[in-house]
C-alpha cells in the first residue's frame, strides 16, 4: 500500500519536473503569453491586454527600431517593463521637447537601446532613467490576443516624430 | 544432437529491446534442460529466416528510434533547464581578476562553477565574485567582484566622477586587477537584471581547487554604506 503511494508520488514528481523543464525551455527560447498593465503604451496596448511575445529575436540580436519589447526594469530586476524601441546603439536621440528653445541630443551608447512608451505624457521610460542595456531585454511583442475586437499584429508608433531622421553611427 | 544444433545457430534479427541478445542464450539453454526432444525457442524460431527475419530487424530499428525520441524529449529540456537555472561551469579568460582567478595568465585558464540558484532572487553580498552580461556587449559575459550595493557611495578609480552613489537596483563591480579591468570604473553601476550567476568554486586545474571567498579587498572599503545611514 505504502509502496504504491510512494511509487505514484515519485511518478507525479517526475512528470512535474519534466513538464516544468519543457515549459522553462519554451518560455526562455521560444515565447510566451503575457498580460500587460499600465497606461504607458496607450493606444497601442491598453491596460489588461493579453499579448504574445517571442524570444527568438533577442537571441539572434534581431531587435529593430519600432519594435515593442519586454525588458527587465533597470531599477527593479524582478519586474518587467513593456516599451517601444526608439533608438539602437549609436543613434542620435532628442532628449528635450522639440517645442523648447534648447534642443539637446545624446547618442545611445554601445550595447544599449532607448525605450519610450507610446503614451508620452504618462510613461516612465528612457527619458527618465537613461538608455537600457540590451541584456535586459527579454522578448519582442508582436501579437495581441485579447481583447478579441483588437486581435492582430500591433500598430506602428503614433509618435513617428521621435524616430530620428539622421541616424548617425 | 539437438543441443548442438540449437546452441550453434545464431539468432536471425534480434530479440525485443536491448536485453534481447542476453535473454536469447538463457532461454535457449532453459529450453534444452529437461525437455529432451522439444526445443523451446524464444522468441523466433531460427528456421523461419528470410522475409520474416527482415521484418523483425526493421521493427528493432523502429523500437530503438521510439525509445531514443522519448529519452531525447525528457533529457534535453531537463539538462537545458538545469544549466540555465541551477549551475554550470565556465572557463575564465583574461587577467582582470588576478590574483584570485587566472594567476598564471595565458598559460592556464581557471574553470569555475557558476551557481545560478543563489542569485535567482538577485541577492548578492559585497565581495561576491559574480558573472554578468556585459553592458557594452550583450553577447559576452564578464566575471567581476561586487564592491558596492544599492545606496552605497563608492570612491571610484578612474571614473569620470570621483564619488558615485549606486542607484536603486544597481551594483558596482570591479576586477581585482585594477588598471587591467573593464568594470564599473569604465561603464558605471550595472543593473541587477544583468546578473547571470555567482562563481563559488574553482574546479580546474586540480591544484587550484578551492572555494572562492566573498571578501572585499581591504583597499576598497566603502566611503559610506547604506547601513551607516540608517
Amino acid at each position: 500500500m505504502l509502496r504504491g503511494v510512494l511509487g505514484k508520488t515519485f511518478r507525479l514528481v517526475g512528470y512535474t519536473i519534466q513538464y516544468g523543464c519543457i515549459a522553462h525551455c519554451a518560455f526562455e527560447y521560444v515565447g510566451g503569453v503575457l498580460v500587460c498593465s499600465g497606461p504607458s503604451m496607450e493606444p497601442t496596448i491598453q491596460n489588461s491586454d493579453i499579448v504574445f511575445a517571442e524570444n527568438l529575436s533577442r537571441h539572434f540580436y534581431g531587435i529593430q527600431r519600432g519594435d515593442i519589447v519586454v525588458a527587465k526594469s533597470p531599477s527593479d530586476p524582478k519586474s518587467n517593463i513593456c516599451k517601444r524601441v526608439i533608438g539602437l546603439e549609436g543613434d542620435k536621440i532628442l532628449t528635450s521637447s522639440p517645442a523648447g528653445f534648447f534642443k539637446s541630443h545624446s547618442y545611445v551608447p554601445k550595447g544599449h537601446v532607448w525605450l519610450e512608451g507610446d503614451n508620452l505624457q504618462n510613461s516612465t521610460d528612457s527619458r527618465y532613467y537613461g538608455p537600457v542595456p540590451y541584456g535586459l531585454i527579454r522578448g519582442r511583442i508582436f501579437l495581441k490576443i485579447w481583447p478579441l475586437n483588437d486581435f492582430g499584429f500591433l500598430r506602428d508608433s503614433p509618435n513617428g516624430h521621435r524616430f530620428s531622421d539622421e541616424l548617425g553611427k | 544432437m539437438c543441443a548442438c544444433a540449437c546452441l550453434s545457430e545464431a539468432p536471425r534479427g534480434s530479440g525485443p529491446g536491448p536485453l534481447g541478445p542476453f535473454l536469447l542464450p538463457l532461454t535457449r539453454g532453459f529450453g534444452q534442460i529437461g525437455r529432451g526432444h522439444k526445443i523451446t525457442t524464444y522468441p523466433f524460431s531460427p528456421r523461419k529466416k528470410g522475409r520474416k527475419g527482415m521484418v523483425q530487424s526493421q521493427g528493432w530499428v523502429r523500437r530503438y528510434f521510439k525509445a531514443f525520441c522519448k529519452g531525447f524529449f525528457v533529457a534535453v529540456p531537463v539538462a537545458v533547464t538545469f544549466l540555465d537555472r541551477v549551475a554550470c561551469v565556465a572557463r575564465v579568460e583574461g587577467a582582470s581578476m588576478q590574483p584570485s582567478l587566472n594567476p598564471g595568465g595565458s598559460q592556464s585558464s581557471d574553470v569555475v562553477l557558476l551557481n545560478h540558484w543563489k542569485v535567482r532572487n538577485f541577492e548578492v553580498q559585497r565581495g561576491d565574485i559574480v558573472s554578468l552580461v556585459s553592458p557594452k556587449n550583450p553577447e559576452q559575459k564578464i566575471i567581476k567582484r561586487v564592491i558596492a550595493l544599492e545606496g552605497d557611495i563608492v570612491k571610484t578609480m578612474g571614473h569620470k566622477n570621483r564619488y558615485v552613489k549606486v542607484p536603486r537596483g544597481h551594483i558596482w563591480v570591479e576586477g581585482d586587477h585594477h588598471g587591467h579591468s573593464f568594470d564599473s570604473n569604465s561603464f558605471g553601476p550595472v543593473s541587477l537584471g544583468l546578473l547571470h550567476a555567482h562563481a563559488t568554486h574553482i574546479l580546474w586545474p586540480p591544484k587550484r581547487w578551492q572555494k572562492l571567498e566573498s571578501v572585499l579587498p581591504p583597499e576598497r572599503l566603502l566611503v559610506q554604506s547604506e547601513e551607516d545611514c540608517l
